[in-house]
């Protein structure tokens, strides 16, 4: 009574082609997590060029080289800053409010491109099925640059918030998307194997193998996504806007005041900056197991 | 648990007739009939027999490329492409040559994986005390040494209680003192455990030190089988030990000089 070979649930089908050397290989391991006294040091000559610069810049905006009329000082950028958290302005709002405004476009947009992102990629990562049914559109979508899309958009959904929201949120899906892919796709096929001489089912085998496997090229696809819907945030609140951070900086157009500009800008880029840090922050947590290689 | 009986390519039956070796014996822990295997035009399993006893201890030597671990993987049910009759008596263990441990997980996960008994973290802890690994349970895998890594390989196998066990060369990265003591162990747990196992091994004296016999695989086949009856531990220059080194090396076509 033999039976057939097909009965047997074989994990190759599941996963992966032959993979290249897998990422966990070939990157160095992240910072230790202690710092040394050399090392501290060295962070604090990293603060020397900042500082002089905004030095240089205020000095050359107090002797008057620099005219407030194209670019405001340090001194009064910051002024501008705490007038701006304090008073509600009638032209401006306040910055704390435009700030949240702005978070939440890019928070709803960012999450749901992630999430619809990781699902496609799932599907088109483990089914050549579905890989031949939606990468070629995929793929297509991708190569159409988003920053022209922007007028379309405006035709088909207005003004409001809906083609704001859904610009953060294209220019999130196609880094996570193309990311989460590969690196599904990168899964060591040792591993495949290892799982089907373990009799692991196909959903222990994606839960256990494939996307923790993928994990890693995952959070560089995130990262890129933070990247690129900050990006889109910044243009796509622009346009027409009548609440956030873009229409801080429009209406400080009209009124040619530099210093709002400047204020909006900065808090855009502290905004990058931290949202670059969690991604980070969540990398070192995610990949322990990496972060011990070699000790 | 039956075993599990596989024929693949549907014309296996007319070639388990013509067979020397008889009928697929399904009370074996493995049974292999009429085993096929090609690469393009490269053949490299031809028609091959081969019945593995329960608690059998068999190593199979053979040059690079015979086949030696195609075949291992075709007991494994790796190899979806032979044609033939196989059957091996489930569980079936596999160690590979690189532990391949899942590095996201750490040494316990790795050995529970896929495990289907009431309390696999227990189990884990059970067969890591047997390879000597407790402490190291909580370790990510990338940490360990190579015979570390090794020896929770064997951990992972053995927790599943195969009848058939299947190592492919899996000491050849080690350094010589750790595969002696791999051998050592492996001696021990296979004693305990009484899996049929089958070795895949390059090295004739790792063959001669562990299994009840040294199979020779080229052109495809079996072709030669040797048994070796002395008790265990075995010293290395036992006269027998060294006429079947001689013996073994001539088959595998490196006929050894006196000085060797």
């Amino acid at each position: 009574m033999p039976d057939p070979f097909d009965t047997d649930l074989i994990a190759r089908d599941v996963s992966v082609p032959a993979a290249e050397a897998s990422p966990l290989r070939t990157e160095a391991a992240a910072a230790p997590t202690v710092m040394s006294p050399a090392r501290r040091r060295r962070r604090g000559y990293r603060l020397i060029s900042p500082v002089v610069v905004v030095g240089l810049w205020q000095l050359a905006s107090s002797t008057g080289i620099l005219p407030a009329s194209k670019l405001a000082s340090p001194a009064s950028i910051a002024h501008t800053a705490y007038t701006l958290v304090v008073h509600n302005s009638p032209t401006y709002g306040t910055l704390q409010g435009s700030l949240l405004t702005s978070f939440e476009r890019w928070a709803v947009g960012f999450s749901i491109g992630i999430i619809i992102a990781v699902l496609l990629a799932v599907v088109t990562g483990l089914s050549r099925v579905g890989e031949a049914a939606a990468d070629p559109i995929l793929q297509a979508l991708r190569s159409i640059p988003l920053l022209g899309l922007i007028p379309l958009f405006i035709v088909w959904f207005g003004i409001g918030e809906l083609p704001k929201v859904l610009f953060v949120m294209l220019s999130a899906l196609f880094p996570m998307y193309l990311n989460t892919f590969a690196g599904i796709r990168g899964v060591d096929s040792k591993l495949g194997e290892l799982g089907h001489v373990l009799g692991l089912r196909r959903a222990e085998m994606i839960r256990h193998i494939v996307l923790p496997g993928a994990l890693p090229q995952a959070l560089t696809g995130l990262q890129l996504s933070v990247i690129s819907s900050l990006l889109a945030l910044v243009v796509g609140e622009q346009i027409n806007a009548t609440s956030g951070l873009g229409f801080m900086i429009t209406q400080a157009q009209q009124f040619l005041d530099n210093s709002v500009i400047m204020v909006a800008l900065i808090v855009y880029a502290i905004l990058g900056l931290l949202l670059n840090g969690a991604v980070r922050l969540l990398e070192r947590k995610a990949l322990a197991w990496r972060r011990d290689f070699g000790q | 648990m039956a075993p599990r009986l596989r024929s693949v390519k549907g014309n296996s039956s007319e070639r388990t007739l013509v067979s020397a070796a008889g009928p697929l014996n399904p009370a074996m822990a493995a049974s292999v009939r009429g085993l096929s295997r090609t690469f393009g035009d490269r053949t490299v399993l031809d028609n091959l027999d081969l019945d593995i006893a329960p608690g059998e201890f068999i190593a199979l030597i053979g040059r690079s490329g015979s086949g030696k671990s195609t075949l291992l993987r075709a007991l494994a049910g790796l190899d979806r492409e032979v044609t033939g009759q196989l059957s091996a008596a489930s569980p079936v263990s596999v160690a590979f040559q690189e532990p391949r441990l899942v590095p996201w997980k750490k040494v316990l996960a790795n050995v529970a994986l896929g495990l289907r008994v009431s309390n696999p973290e227990e189990a884990a802890r059970t067969a890591l005390d047997e390879v000597g690994l407790t402490e190291r349970a909580g370790a990510w895998p990338l940490t360990l040494s190579g015979g570390e890594a090794q020896r929770t390989s064997l951990a992972r196998a053995l927790v599943r209680e195969p009848r058939l066990l299947l190592l492919d060369e899996p000491f050849s990265a080690l350094d010589a003192l750790t595969r002696i003591t791999m051998h050592r162990l492996v001696l021990r747990l296979w004693a305990r455990h009484q899996p049929a196992v089958l070795l895949v091994t390059h090295d004739v004296d790792e063959a001669l030190a562990l299994a009840d016999r040294v199979l020779v695989l080229g052109q495809g086949r079996i072709e030669h089988s040797s048994r070796v009856t002395l008790p265990r531990p075995r010293v290395r220059d036992h006269p027998e030990l060294v006429a079947l080194r001689l013996r073994l090396l001539t088959e595998l076509g490196v006929p050894a000089r006196e000085t060797d």
